[in-house]
């Protein structure tokens, strides 16, 4: 029996023996692996996860009984010294011998430490092993203040872990750009914006020359005379090559080091492969993982499969999310092809930069650059990768569709052949015919079936999408199922609550459910079940989020937040008063809020309902600020002092906020209106937003913010008041009885089939005859309002449920509050 | 914080010494947690009423360390019955405490009885 012995189990070590176990049973291959680490192989990529879950587990390839169940030998914590080439065998370190009849070396690089005075001082790390990691950790509890060296991709990855670990960061870069192979100065601009907005300074065109100390470092010096304290620092600079087993056993190696390869990733050994970052393709080494995986592929089609495939060299196309910061960059990014035409959009204010270069003729597309907004990566990876025809208006490309008129049907024009896994190698033909022939439902087996989207994870939404097109074309539907107790849509439970008049969630679970429940399915029913019965839901209180449970927002330490309504964000001098007297009575920290409220914050369980006595009695109601419900309607002050103003916007405010208040829905819903163009209120940035007219109203939907701010689009133009009300009750029903769990109206117009187009005709030329009754539910909603506070207060036993022990009257003991600017703050979280 | 929370510790139900009488049955919500103290204790009991089981774990969150377990919503995962924190939602195996989401520590677990009326919650001491 054949024999293959890998040196390395790293990340495309590992990949190697997957694949070679997938093309040749393990009866007809022997497999040894070395390990020099003492863990087996882990997902370096993620390795700043490792201080959010402190868990190697999560991290781990796959566990050691994965080797064993295929019959592989994996020998960590063995470093190999030798290869001896004469005998076919390598030597451990022990002296042990191993034979072998294929090697192949996946023994990956180690950090490039640049020739710096100082960089053996304490305090100075390295980034790339767990080992590297956990020293990190544990010098970073005695210091605050660090620096990285090194503003590429691993460096920004270091600041991160660093950043994670509550310490002052900062990142310090040669060239005048941040990650200079994959961005452009306008792109590096963006993204050192965004960095320094999360408190992570950025310092480019910096040539360290010096690291001083007595012992530990305390400064860095640069060429240009200037000085950085720093307790810490962690040097992330690029890579070298592990080819130091190939230099002694005489293989040819690359000028800049790595073993030299051909396109069968055969060394100058015929016997002996380089896979990974030790192997130099056409002199250059390639420091990113999807290339390591196409290599291996090809080196286990060598051993074990009909040895087609030769390797071709890669871009370095690569999209990862830097601190929470999503940045895409492939193909020919910088433009550096000759001749090419770049198109660029930026925008400071989201900050949002992107660019695509593209041939002369403006057909082809090279290249490209995303930061701040990397959805589109795929999208235009395919259709660089296919030479896909581009669209009349190259721009639309990264300007998005504007006729909002739903999206470009790219998965249609993706040819069959297209790689949407570059880190599987998976293309759309697999994925089509796994969905296909072994009748997969849901996005969750598509990946596990063909691997797709299992590696960096980039190409889920895509693998989602061409999941979703396929079940059509086969004539099958998309259910999202809500949980493992409901095998029903969302919009199906609707549907099953209402025509069966069904009103408690255990009497649904009886009849359509199984099992006991959960936290995912509670809530769910309980929205529904007040969309439409409309309940006090202080009934069914364990049903219900936290927030719902006890009417009021939870914060940190435990205590409550308190939002009474404000509509339209008119008040009174004496109401404020009111809130006033009692914020100082019961000690509240008090904000103004984005919805034209205020907020008191740090009331206690039991003093809810005592707060809301005082709150009732000064003339306030719920503000439902703690509910997926309506929350509130902005208003801009109008056509009654503004001398802009067409219309009195603060009264259609209140009429339309005190009409909708309590309405519970599968998000929360934000509304606005503005008395003119010029839009003060910023009603396009809601769920439905009515700007006057010379006319009547513009009446706007679909818009939110938040972490993907969108504008809201036009429903209908020019309506007087009374339409305005009819078309916002048949719109916000629809929603309420469509939407998936959690989804706003954005997500959920994006989703919706034929867009606004298709909601304009059921909501303006009811094109499915449900108008009436889509306002007629909503006229019982309006009629059966009840303020929960003024129930929850008044009745004994739900009055009885705000205390924090139900065997004792002390509060909870554990709530600490500090001082911030002369109001209560509650102590930071527990370490 | 306070040393109470070192002071938590599962309970196997050989182990019980004492059977402390923490409140009446109705005291607790149907199908949901509320915190009872004991000896300056913050326990989280549940009353798994659809499923006629009654649990106990500490009230202490250990993922950002916030006494609050007691208000989290209950369930059932794969046969386990849990408890998911309100705050992040990291969830609990009601009988062992485990973290079903493997990010953070698991929770101390109590023994729980009712006799008469009244729930009982297991300690050693």
């Amino acid at each position: 029996m054949e024999k293959v012995v890998v040196i390395g189990n790293g990340m495309v070590g590992f990949k190697f023996c997957e694949k070679l176990r997938a093309k040749a049973p393990a009866t007809g291959i022997n497999l040894v692996v070395f390990g020099e680490e003492t863990v087996p192989a882990y997902d370096r990529v993620h390795l700043s996860d490792y201080f959010a879950h402190r868990g190697i587990d999560e991290l781990f390839m796959a566990p050691r009984s994965w080797y064993s169940a295929h019959n592989i030998e994996l020998r960590t914590g063995e470093l190999v010294v030798t290869i001896d080439r004469e005998n076919k065998q390598v030597i451990t370190y022990k002296g042990e011998a191993e034979p072998y009849d294929y090697l192949v070396l996946a023994t990956g690089s180690s950090p490039l430490v640049p020739q710096i005075k100082g960089t053996d001082k304490k305090g100075v790390f390295v980034y790339r092993t767990i080992e590297d990691l956990e020293q990190i950790m544990a010098f970073g509890r005695s210091v605050d203040r660090t620096a990285v060296l090194g503003g590429g991709l691993l460096g920004l990855e270091a600041a991160k872990a660093l950043k994670d670990m509550g310490l002052e960061t900062k990142v310090i870069e040669f060239a005048s750009r941040l990650m200079p192979r994959q961005l452009d100065e306008a792109g590096s601009t963006m993204l050192k914006n965004k960095l320094e907005a999360l408190d992570i300074e950025i310092l480019l065109g910096k040539n360290t020359t010096e690291i001083q100390g007595n012992g530990t470092l305390d400064k860095l010096v640069f060429a240009d005379k200037t000085v950085l304290d720093t307790e810490m620092l962690v040097v992330s600079c690029g890579i070298v090559p592990r080819d130091e087993l190939a230099v002694n056993c005489g293989l040819a190696c690359g000028t800049r080091g790595g073993v030299t390869v051909d396109d069968l990733l055969r060394t100058s050994d015929p016997n002996i492969f380089a896979i990974g970052e030790v192997a130099a393709y056409r002199d250059r080494v390639y420091g990113l993982v999807a290339p390591g995986y196409d290599m291996a592929e090809v080196v286990a089609e060598q051993i074990a499969g009909d040895g087609q495939k030769r390797f071709r060299g890669s871009d370095m196309s690569t999209k990862l999310k830097l601190v929470g910061v999503d940045v895409g960059s492939f193909g020919d990014a910088l433009g550096e092809s000759e001749p090419c035409v770049p198109i660029t959009y930026e925008d400071a204010n989201q900050g949002v930069y992107k660019r695509i270069n593209l041939t002369p003729d403006g057909k082809k597309l090279l290249g490209g650059i995303l930061v701040g907004d990397a959805q589109s990566y795929n999208m235009l990876m395919q259709i660089m990768q296919n030479g896909l025809a581009l669209p009349p208006n190259p721009e639309d490309l990264i300007l998005g569709n504007r006729s909002g008129e739903g999206q470009a049907d790219v998965i249609a024009g993706l040819p069959e052949e297209a790689q949407v896994c570059s880190c599987e190698n998976v293309s759309k033909k697999d994925i089509v015919a796994a969905i296909k022939e072994q009748n997969l439902d849901n996005v969750g087996q598509v990946k596990a079936c063909t691997g797709a989207g299992t590696g960096c994870g980039a190409c889920t939404p895509m693998v989602a999408d061409i999941f979703g097109a396929t079940l059509k074309s086969m004539g099958k539907t998309v259910r999202k199922v809500i949980c493992e107790h409901f095998d029903y849509t969302r919009q199906e439970l609707f549907d099953l609550v209402k025509v069966n008049g069904i009103r408690g969630y255990d009497e649904l679970l009886d009849r359509y459910g199984e099992g006991d429940g959960c936290e995912i399915c509670k809530p769910v029913v309980a929205s529904i079940l007040a969309s439409t019965w409309n309940d006090p839901i202080l009934d069914q209180d364990t049903i219900q989020d936290t927030n719902d449970r006890f009417l009021a927002n939870i914060q940190r330490g435990g205590s409550y937040s308190v939002v009474p309504r404000v509509p339209g964000g008119e008040i009174t001098p004496e109401k404020l008063i009111a809130l006033g007297n009692v914020a100082k009575k019961y000690d509240l920290y008090t904000k103004i809020t984005g919805g034209q409220r205020i907020d008191l914050f740090g009331a206690r369980v039991d003093q809810l309902p005592l707060i809301w006595e005082e709150l009732i009695a000064a003339g306030f109601e719920s503000g439902h600020a703690y509910g997926k419900a309506l929350r509130t309607v902005k208003s801009c002050v109008g056509s009654t002092w503004c001398r802009f103003g067409l219309h009195d916007s603060v009264s259609f405010a209140i009429e339309v906020e005190n009409r909708y208040k309590g309405l519970r829905a599968p998000h929360k819903i934000k509304g606005a209106v503005s008395g003119c163009r010029r839009e003060c209120a910023e009603a396009q940035s809601k769920d439905f937003g009515i700007i006057a007219t010379e006319k009547g109203w513009n009446l706007y939907v679909g818009g939110n913010g938040g972490a993907n701010p969108q504008h809201a689009v036009l429903l209908a133009g020019d309506i007087d008041s009374e339409t305005c009300i009819k078309y916002l009750d048949r719109f916000l029903m629809f929603y309420i009885k469509t939407a998936e769990p959690l989804n706003r109206t954005a997500t959920w117009l994006n989703k919706l089939e034929g867009g606004i187009g298709y909601l304009r005709k059921v909501v303006i030329e009811d094109s499915l005859g449900l108008a009436e009754q889509l306002e007629k539910e909503m006229h019982y909603m309006v009629d059966t309002y009840k303020c929960e506070w003024k129930e929850a207060v008044t009745n004994e036993a739900m009055r009885s449920k705000f205390r924090h022990f139900v065997n004792s009257e002390t509060p909870d003991p554990t709530l600490k509050y500090g001082d911030l600017r002369g109001q209560k703050v509650p102590v930071a979280w527990p370490k | 914080m306070t040393e109470e929370i070192f002071q938590y510790e599962t309970v196997e139900r050989s182990q019980v010494k004492n059977w402390h009488k923490v409140a009446r049955v109705e005291d607790f919500p149907v199908n949901g947690g509320a915190c009872v103290l004991y000896n300056g204790l913050q326990i989280a009991v549940f009353n798994f009423a659809r499923r006629g089981e009654w649990y106990a774990t500490q009230n202490l969150c250990p993922h950002k360390k916030q006494m609050i377990l007691s208000r989290g919503m209950i369930g059932v995962e794969r046969n386990e019955p849990k408890v998911a924190c309100p705050f992040h939602k990291k969830r609990f195996s009601l009988k062992t405490g485990k973290n079903l989401d493997e990010t953070t520590c698991d929770l101390a677990v109590y023994p729980v009885k009712v006799e008469d009326g009244y729930v009982f919650v297991g300690f050693k001491d």
